[in-house]
């Protein structure tokens, strides 16, 4: 189950430095009856500047406990291993599993900022929306009133909401797209250079949705930073997404551009999820259900975790967990795959028109 | 792109309906005033016919659907099953209509008895409602519904409680609770939404199974235009806005070639699995994300205060009636009526 830490890859992709760059990542969780579950069983991944990453799977597959990993946010069961070296613009490289105290509160919020699916459990429901945005500001920054006023006003504008309006209210008297988008506004106020965001629009109306989607497009390109957006949604990750990584049982086990992703994708379970969406224009489409369900983290199958459910699984499939490799030579085109039948795996499908 | 000459043709009135609702209106009081949640809306379901109902949360489509299945009584309007308003029914005539109609909820979770094993959970309407006769063939018919609802092999999922399946095998035993009283019609109210992409599709192709084999048919329930092409496809699709219908027609017509700005919104706003195509779609411009309250809707057309297309003194005056735009397809809007559907881009 040991996964190589691939240094060739932090080479491949992207331009410069990475933002973030993560080497075998494991999150382990104790359970009640003294034993431990590992949900991420070892990520390599660089996040390069400016760069959206979508991290895709079903539910069940680690995705949200890599996010709160990454942040150190993980319940006390919780614990993260591995390397999360942070590039930070003046240059100064951090490491974040070995942040502490003060240090970790700066991190957070300053460097690396989350937004969480359901934003009415991201507030404190007896505070205006005005003394979150203070709250967060003074705890961070030595920023006046004056100053704190003026940039929550200038982040909520920015997400197209009212500050006269929205500072006043509380977060019951606001929309769950407005609770959103205020969330959104709130998470850039110190500027952080990377904002994970998990399930952003998940349980939205299709409208609302929209609207947040539009907002994440727009102030993504006022204000440049990375972000890492989870999502069962594949159509969201095509909208969103210049890089795509699968997870699943804990393992990424494709990652991407999203071009490449979505036309050919080489992991069987990839293509299994893009088959599983039905597209809304044109005609009917053939869809595909990948059989059974994620396996549970406390019994992974032998070999490459997914062979129960492939099609194109082998005996050997049951004996190897292949790691993830680069599949092109063409420069500046990272696509990396685990899985020994890659070279079978191709989408007919869909063209676009 | 469409595919508007190879839509199937929908018979609309030509077989006997099966289900009607007629006018039907659901008033609630409130603290703030009474709350028309569903306003005179007619609709139909021809015998194994799919009629999906779409919209945003508030637009009462399960207000509309509980209507349906007769666990509401309409403010106004009638509910007609068979050819009979089900509220004149005699008491042991009203059984038997609860029984040919089955609801699915959304959430398995909730929906099914946690004290129960399956088999207890498909054995006991069976038996209380006499559809088989001793414990013996009961057991039976429950392994055969099992069977139906592609849980296989069936002897290893009788004897589990529901907090031991799966979210998409719990759904597949509520189905198959529906089915043990031989139901004319499924109302399935968001019946996937929690359920992952790809065991969504496999539970809907089930459905899809159970249409054509045992030739239900579905009042089907969602908010994802998506799901509701894909399993109403050879159906009829009702799109509706804070209460009222705005438009309906065939399920290709609604999805390739909508014409109420709501629609054409909502279907614009859905991104797509594709990131060239996802990226070039052009939206159906909003002038505002609010959605009104229903205890305070805006005079005319609901959607006039969100609507691109608004026209004073037009779309603010009189409430727009749902009238033929295409042959087979209606739509509530002013200016689609004045101006008539524009043909849908080739």
């Amino acid at each position: 189950m040991t996964v190589p830490v691939t240094s060739a890859r932090a080479v491949r992709g992207g331009t410069g430095k990475p933002l973030l760059s993560i080497r075998d990542f494991k999150v382990e969780y104790r359970t009640g009856s003294g034993t431990t579950v590992q949900a991420v069983r070892g990520v390599d991944l660089d996040l390069y500047p400016g760069e959206s990453l979508a991290l895709v799977g079903e539910s069940g597959c680690g995705k949200t406990t890599f996010g709160l990993g990454l942040l150190r946010l993980l319940p006390r069961l919780g614990h993260a291993s591995g390397q999360v070296t942070f590039n930070r613009g003046d240059g100064t490289e951090i490491d974040v599993l070995g942040l502490d105290g003060r240090d970790l509160r700066q991190f957070r919020w300053r460097d690396a900022a989350m937004v969480f699916q359901g934003a009415m459990n991201a507030f404190n429901p007896v505070l205006k929306i005005r003394g979150h945005m203070h709250d967060t500001m003074r705890a961070h920054t030595k920023a006046t009133k004056q100053e704190i006023e003026e940039r929550a006003a200038e982040l909520l504008r920015l997400v197209r909401l009212e500050p006269e309006r929205v500072m006043d209210s509380y977060p019951h008297e606001l929309s769950g797209g407005m609770r959103q988008r205020v969330l959104i506004a709130m998470s850039l106020l110190l500027e952080p250079e990377v904002l994970i965001l998990d399930e952003p629009t998940t349980a939205l109306d299709i409208l609302t949705q929209r609207s947040v989607v539009d907002v994440l497009h727009e102030v993504r390109e006022r204000l440049g930073f990375s972000m890492i957006f989870i999502s069962h949604d594949l159509s969201l990750a095509a909208e969103l997404a210049d890089r795509v990584a699968t997870m699943y049982a804990g393992r990424i086990i494709e990652t991407g551009g999203v071009r490449d992703m979505f036309y050919k994708p080489r992991h069987p379970y990839t293509l299994g999820l893009i088959k599983a969406v039905p597209p809304i224009v044109g005609d009917l489409p053939d869809l595909e259900s990948i059989p059974g369900g994620p396996p549970s983290l406390a019994a992974l199958p032998t070999g490459c975790s997914f062979h129960p459910r492939c099609k194109f699984a082998t005996d050997e499939c049951q004996e190897v967990d292949p790691p993830l490799i680069p599949i092109t030579d063409e420069p500046g085109d990272a696509h990396d795959v685990a899985c020994i039948h890659s070279d079978q795996v191709h989408l007919e499908r869909r063209t676009a028109s | 792109m469409t595919a508007v000459d190879e839509t199937p043709a929908v018979q609309d009135a030509s077989g006997k309906p099966l289900m009607t609702l007629d006018g039907v209106s659901q008033v609630f009081d409130t603290k703030a005033g009474p709350i028309r949640a569903v306003d005179q809306a007619n609709l139909s379901i021809n015998p194994g016919e799919v009629l999906c109902l779409v919209g945003e949360s508030g637009s009462g489509k399960t207000t509309a659907a509980r209507m349906a299945a007769g666990l509401t009584r309409p403010s106004s309007g009638q509910v007609m099953f068979d050819g009979t308003d089900i509220w004149s029914l005699k008491k042991r005539d009203f059984r038997d209509f609860r029984r040919s109609v089955q609801y699915v909820h959304q959430d398995p979770y909730a929906s099914l008895n946690p004290t129960r094993t399956i088999q207890q959970t498909l054995t006991a309407p069976l038996l209380k409602h006499g559809v088989v006769k001793g414990k013996q063939a009961a057991a039976e018919r429950a392994y055969e519904l099992l069977t139906k609802v592609d849980l296989t092999p069936p002897e290893n999922y009788l004897s589990k409680y529901p907090h031991q399946l799966s979210g998409g095998q719990r759904q597949r035993v509520a189905v198959a609770r529906a089915l043990t009283l031989d139901p004319k019609i499924i109302i399935a109210d968001e019946s996937t939404s929690m359920l992952d992409v790809s065991i969504r599709i496999s539970v809907l192709a089930m459905l899809g199974r159970l249409r054509d084999e045992l030739g239900v048919g579905f009042l089907f329930i969602t908010h994802d235009l998506a799901i509701a092409k894909y399993f109403g496809w050879r159906g009829r699709t009702a799109v509706m806005y804070l209460g009222r219908i705005v438009e309906f027609g065939p399920t290709p017509r609604i999805i390739n070639a909508p014409t109420h700005p709501y629609t054409r919104a909502l279907i614009d706003a859905i991104p797509e699995p594709d990131p060239d195509l996802t990226r070039t779609k052009n939206a159906e411009s909003l002038r505002s994300l609010e959605i009104p309250s229903l205890a305070h809707l805006p005079p005319g057309c609901a959607f006039h205060p969100r609507c691109g297309r608004f026209e004073d003194g037009l779309c603010d005056g009189d409430v727009p009636q749902l009238i033929q735009v295409r042959p087979g397809q209606s739509a509530a809007c002013h200016v689609v009526a004045r101006d008539g559907a524009d043909e849908p881009a080739a």
